[in-house]
């Protein structure tokens, strides 16, 4: 019986099977870009909201402290996000008439909440805590970004464990002197590390990596 | 009767495969020990042999494609969530951290002072109030599950008329419309029918209704009511007191059928003082428990004595007593059956004069109470042990009395318009009190109660009863003092207060129960400080110093003139109890009490029937056989359980189960014992019949679950004993060095948590297990699942027996995780879901876990718990309101177990380090150690030697399940002591005998 397969047919099998290999191992890949992306993690991406809250107009040209709004973030595991009557603390001066405002001036008229979208969104099995990490020197923008500087407010960071880890295993590189920790422009100094190690002793700080730390 | 003495006959030629088998689980294990090794492993049930050939294919075929599709599953992006502020911030809220609100649980009108835990407006866990007497912090089962009631989506959620829904101004006119005919006869043939009153407020208002129509006519039906207590002073006293117990100071406790340690708001308070005697460091002094009782109950079990005996015969065994105790003008029964058993104990409370006490059993006969009454003061107990004050009830009446003459009047025509507050008397009313029938003759009923329920649709007019959590209100404790209640959350649905219907009678339009309350209060506590005051009584949950005074009531009793029982009558002993967790029925919706398992059967989502091992042999009965019970003309069907411990020629039947029309979780579960009790007899009868229909009804037990085989876990000690030999629970362990281990060396620089439980202080009334459940959203499963062993609860409480199964000694022993340092679990999970943190937990990470239960085959305590359907409840939302929000709900597919709360001890680990401090000791309590009213649970970091938990972990009496396996766990047991009496035989000391 005559050959049913030519001898380049073992040439086409071997390289299919390569070829095989290699689409499962690009699969991979894609699929870990797309995960790492911020297409899925939405980071850099700016959210839109009901009313275009500008921070960069709030804390950075009025230096607004942190704090006037987000009340709770030092005590509390939330930083919360500020009630309609705060807004109107001004806005029923200011701007009392603007357009864009309308949705702030009928929450406070009806008594129904806005409906903010949520910028920075752990999965819910993951328990953060803001009023430790305010207390232990770690700044709103090692976290949050420059946020100040942000017309619409969007994800500066990955906020993968990942990127979790990397703090809380060398809490020296990123940690500075709690009076710094509303300050937006903050850079750290060239010795960092060194800063970093007393900072750690003085402020007690410790490298939690136990999975409880945050997951309950 | 050498077997009626026989707390402590040591059990012989009973071998077991391991040797000497001193500890049993049940009685099927103690005839056949091989029986136990047919037992399935927990939660597995050979699914895939049962399916067919094809369905079998059909298997592959579906889990191939689910394989294939599970994949996908990780490409869901995470969804978009939204904030959503306060508009107009409530003063001190602050997101992300719960607020404590003080209010009161009432129970049967008795209350026990809480401090519910809420966020954001939802009440999600309730404890005790450290400074209210009947909580002391602890909390009864019935506080901690009051909280699931909340939002039990079973509940009424609107005034209906005819099952159609009616606004409330609807039923204000309807109301008006049928009362304002009877004003002109001054409220003849108005009739309103309450539980038993202990509110002042609703009292008030009663008394309101009776002024302003004073032919109207009022009655109180409680089916779990003090009927006994009440006639029993009145016979004692001529009158009726209330009778409250200072077991601190008691030497010596006698209960005559009392289940005073069992779940209910005063008993936490009792089963304080009653441990404080006996925990470790308390020794020196520790106090007897005896008990005399119809049915083996959580406190027959904890006594150093007990004597199983028929209802009936109780009561000339108390007389005996109260003779040679030397009560006057009584003379002896005659009879001679436990007589050396009763002169020991006469002996030793005469030895004990104020400072033992007497508790006769809620139903009990009247006769025992008064005999109790009398006992106690012939000792001198009262005013030291024994502290009566006047009722708690605002009015104290005959309640089978009322009922029966209100039942009389609907027959007769002459009730026009009934008023039903609360409560179920269809359904909990006697079986000669034909209640529901002549319901039917009133042409106007409203009802108010929480649920629609087996009365609500009798009646024309429904209205939902808001729950104690959405209003205001007050209520009395065991001792009298107030509390005011208030509410926690707005009331979820259109629900009225009893006051404000009672309000709609009295004037139109009517007020809210706030109103009420404080127009009431303000007329009783003038001045002007009132809103001082009543601030005051808000925030710290109770009008302090509100107790009732005590009084001095004189015995009138005429021995020769008190009928004693005469048993007569062919046919078993029928004895009726309420529930220990559901009560009379009025929480039976209540699906983590339903779960509950029951303190000695440990059966679950079912009352059975309890009948003593020979007698059921004699009427050739097994266990889970349903049988006919004939009583009295009525019938009713039950599943039997063969109780070790129980006395014989007797049977035991728990109220309120068997539910038609109450929610989802009430119907169906259980019979219904009310259709067999009559007015007459409402605590026992004899002339029962039992008939074995030789159908079997599966209960769902899990005594023989999570079974640990072949070892002795109890370590056990009479007190002369272990004073004779202090070393006996650390001479026998074998335990290996600290480094005959392959595991990696730990070094716990830091904290260290731990835990000590003191067997001795358990009185197993299960308020830890139901703790656990509301603080770590364990969820419910269902009986079908619990038979096939997949209960979740993360803390178990352990029952074993020893000795005679006529009297067996019982021992309690509470499992919760373990947290090994050297950990089996850990190292055997493929995905490292589980793992060690610093300060020595054995961390669960839900979010890893796979699902292949590798954790769990690998645990020597049988503590970890599998998701294996989708048990949570990711539906309904009322229930989602309940949630922790500081755990992880799990979902299907996933290992849970208990965590030492870890939740807490992270929060209090940020709070003490926002303020730059160390924790202190205590500060940290695991939602069992929070509730259990003994204080059998510390926990504590164990590095800091000054530590509670530190220190009762340096005792002798310390040791650790299965310490031979050297995984260092950090819960570790203290060993259970007893204090029998050494006028009575007993067993050898000590059972040092490890295995």
């Amino acid at each position: 019986m005559a050959q049913r397969f030519s001898r380049n047919a073992n040439t086409i099998a071997r390289f299919s099977l390569l070829g095989a290999l290699g689409t499962v191992v690009a699969l991979g890949c894609y699929g870990y870009w797309i995960a790492e992306s911020p297409y899925e993690t939405r980071q850099d991406v700016p959210r839109e909201q009901p009313v275009p809250f500008s921070h960069e107009h709030h804390a950075g040209e009025l230096g607004i402290d942190c704090r006037y709004c987000h009340t709770t973030v030092e005590t509390s595991s939330f930083a919360n996000i500020p009630a309609t009557k705060v807004c109107m603390n001004c806005h029923s001066q200011m701007w009392a008439v603007a357009a864009a405002l309308e949705p702030v001036r009928q929450s406070y008229r009806t008594g129904k909440s806005i409906q903010w979208t949520r910028v920075h969104d752990l999965p819910d099995f993951v328990y953060f805590d803001h009023s430790i990490h305010i207390h232990k020197g770690i700044g709103c923008s090692s976290c949050h970004g420059q946020v100040d500087r942000m017309p619409l407010t969007w994800q500066a960071q990955p906020l993968r464990m990942q990127w979790c880890l990397d703090c809380h295993r060398n809490p020296e590189q990123y940690v500075r002197p709690v009076d710094r920790v509303f300050d937006m422009s903050y850079t750290p100094p060239p010795d960092q590390t060194t800063l970093g190690k007393r900072l750690i002793k003085e402020y007690h700080i410790q490298s939690l990596t136990s999975c409880s730390t945050c997951h309950r | 009767m050498p077997s009626m003495n026989a707390d402590f006959v040591p059990v012989e030629a009973l071998t077991h495969r391991a040797g000497q088998f001193t500890y049993w689980r049940s009685l099927d294990e103690l005839a056949d020990p091989a029986e136990r090794r047919e037992c399935e492993p927990d939660g597995e049930e050979d699914l895939v042999s049962k399916l067919g050939e094809k369905s079998r294919r059909r298997f592959i075929e579906l889990m191939g494609a689910s394989l294939g599709l599970a994949g996908l599953t990780g490409c869901t992006r995470q969804p978009t969530e939204f904030i959503m502020p306060y508009v107009d911030p409530p003063e001190n809220a602050i997101p992300g951290r719960p607020s404590y609100y003080a209010t009161a649980v009432p129970v049967d009108g008795d209350a026990q002072g809480v401090i519910v835990e809420t966020h954001l407006g939802r009440p999600t866990k309730v404890e005790g109030n450290p400074d209210h007497p009947a909580s002391l912090g602890a909390t009864s089962v019935l506080s901690q599950a009051s909280v699931l009631d909340l939002y039990d989506p079973d509940r009424a959620r609107a005034i209906t008329y005819l099952g159609q829904p009616r606004g409330w101004s609807e039923f204000v006119s309807a109301l008006r419309d049928s009362v304002d005919p009877l004003r002109a006869g001054k409220g003849e043939g108005l009739r309103i029918l309450t539980p038993v009153v202990c509110s002042p407020t609703l009292g008030a208002q009663l008394e309101a209704v009776r002024k302003a129509l004073p032919q109207a006519k009022f009655h109180q039906y409680s089916a779990s009511g003090t009927h006994s207590a009440r006639s029993g002073a009145e016979l004692a006293f001529g009158r009726h007191v209330n009778t409250h117990y200072r077991l601190d100071r008691a030497g010596v406790v006698v209960a005559l059928d009392s289940d005073f340690l069992a779940c209910g708001q005063v008993n936490t308070r009792l089963a304080h003082d009653f441990a404080a005697r006996r925990r470790q460091g308390n020794r020196l002094d520790m106090n007897r428990l005896y008990s005399i009782e119809s049915a083996l109950t959580a406190t027959g079990g904890k006594a150093d004595h007990r004597l199983p005996v028929r209802w009936a015969e109780l009561e000339s065994l108390a007389r005996d007593l109260a003779v040679q105790i030397g009560v006057p003008n009584l003379t002896a029964t005659g009879t001679a059956a436990h007589q050396a058993w009763i002169a020991a104990l006469a002996k030793d409370l005469t030895g004990h004069r104020g400072a033992s006490a007497v508790i006769p059993g809620e139903h009990q006969s009247p006769t025992v109470h008064a005999l109790a009454h009398a006992m106690n003061a012939a000792l001198g107990n009262a005013g030291t042990t024994v502290v009566y004050t006047d009722p708690l009830e605002i009015e104290s009446v005959d309640q089978i009395a009322s009922l029966r003459d209100l039942v009389q009047a609907m027959e007769a025509g002459s009730v026009k318009v009934l008023l039903i507050l609360g409560g179920n008397p269809a359904y909990d009313t006697f079986a000669d009190v034909d209640f529901a029938s002549n319901l039917t003759k009133v042409n106007a009923v409203f009802h108010v109660s929480q649920h629609p329920n087996e009365t609500s649709t009798l009646c024309n007019w429904h209205v939902p009863e808001r729950h104690f959590f959405e209003d205001w209100g007050d209520a009395v404790a065991f001792d009298g003092t107030i509390s005011i209640l208030q509410p926690l959350i707005e009331p979820l649905y259109a629900s009225q207060s009893f006051v404000e219907v009672l309000d709609a009678v009295l004037q139109f339009p009517p007020r809210n129960s706030r109103e009420i309350l404080r127009a009431y209060w303000m007329g009783r506590h003038k001045g002007a400080d009132f809103e001082l005051w009543w601030r005051k009584a808000l925030h710290d949950g109770m009008v302090r110093d509100s107790a009732l005074p005590e009084i001095k009531p004189a015995l009138k009793v005429d021995w020769p003139r008190v009928p004693f029982l005469q048993p007569s009558g062919a046919g078993l002993e029928l004895v009726f109890r309420p529930d220990p967790y559901l009560r009379d029925g009025a929480y039976a919706n209540n699906a983590w009490l339903q779960e509950l398992p029951h303190p000695i059967t440990k059966v679950t989502w079912d009352n059975v029937v309890h009948i003593s091992p020979s007698t059921a042999k004699r009427l050739g009965v097994e266990n889970q056989h349903v049988v006919r019970m004939n009583y009295k003309g009525r019938t009713v069907e039950g599943s039997a359980w063969i109780s070790a411990g129980h006395p014989d020629d007797t049977v035991t039947v728990h109220l309120g189960y068997g539910h038609t029309n109450l929610g989802r979780a009430a119907n169906g579960a259980g019979f219904n014992a009310y259709l067999l009790r009559t007015s007459d007899a409402p605590w026992s009868g004899v002339g029962l019949q039992i008939e074995n229909t030789g159908r079997l009804y599966q209960l769902a037990s899990t005594q023989m679950q999570q079974y640990i085989d072949g070892r002795t876990l109890v370590l056990e000690n009479t007190l002369d004993g272990y004073r004779q030999d202090p070393d006996f629970v650390s001479r026998p362990v074998g335990e290996p060095g600290r480094n005959q281990t392959l595991y990696p060396a730990w070094n716990y620089s830091g904290y260290a948590w731990g835990m000590s439980i003191d067997l001795t202080a358990c009185v197993n009334c299960n308020a830890c297990v139901i703790a656990c459940q509301a603080e770590n959203n364990t969820p419910v499963v269902g009986k079908e699942q619990v038979l096939s062993r997949r209960a979740m609860h993360w803390l178990r409480i352990d029952t074993y027996f020893k000795g005679n199964p006529e009297n067996p000694s019982v021992y309690y022993q509470p499992v919760p995780c373990m947290q090994c340092e050297d950990a089996p679990c850990e190292l055997v999970c493929p995905v490292q879901a589980t793992n060690h943190s610093k300060d020595g937990l054995n961390d669960m990470v839900y979010n890893r876990c796979i699902g292949t239960r590798y954790c769990s085959n690998n645990c020597p305590y049988k503590v970890r718990r599998f998701n294996f359907l989708l048990f949570q409840d990711w539906v309904t939302e009322s229930i989602k309101l309940q949630r922790n929000p500081d755990v992880s709900v799990r979902s299907r597919g996933v290992m849970e177990k208990c965590t030492y709360c870890v939740q807490r001890i992270r929060e209090a680990e940020i709070r003490a380090q926002d303020e730059d401090r160390f924790i202190r000791d205590g500060e940290i309590q695991t939602a069992c150690m929070q509730a259990c009213p003994t204080q059998a649970i510390v926990f504590g970091d164990i590095n800091q030697r000054a530590n509670r938990v530190a220190k009762l972990k340096a005792e002798k009496l310390n040791y650790a399940l299965l310490a031979e396996l050297n995984v260092r766990p950090r819960t570790t047991y203290l060993a259970e002591l007893r204090n029998p009496n050494p006028l009575l035989n007993q067993q050898p000391a000590g059972n040092g005998d490890r295995q």
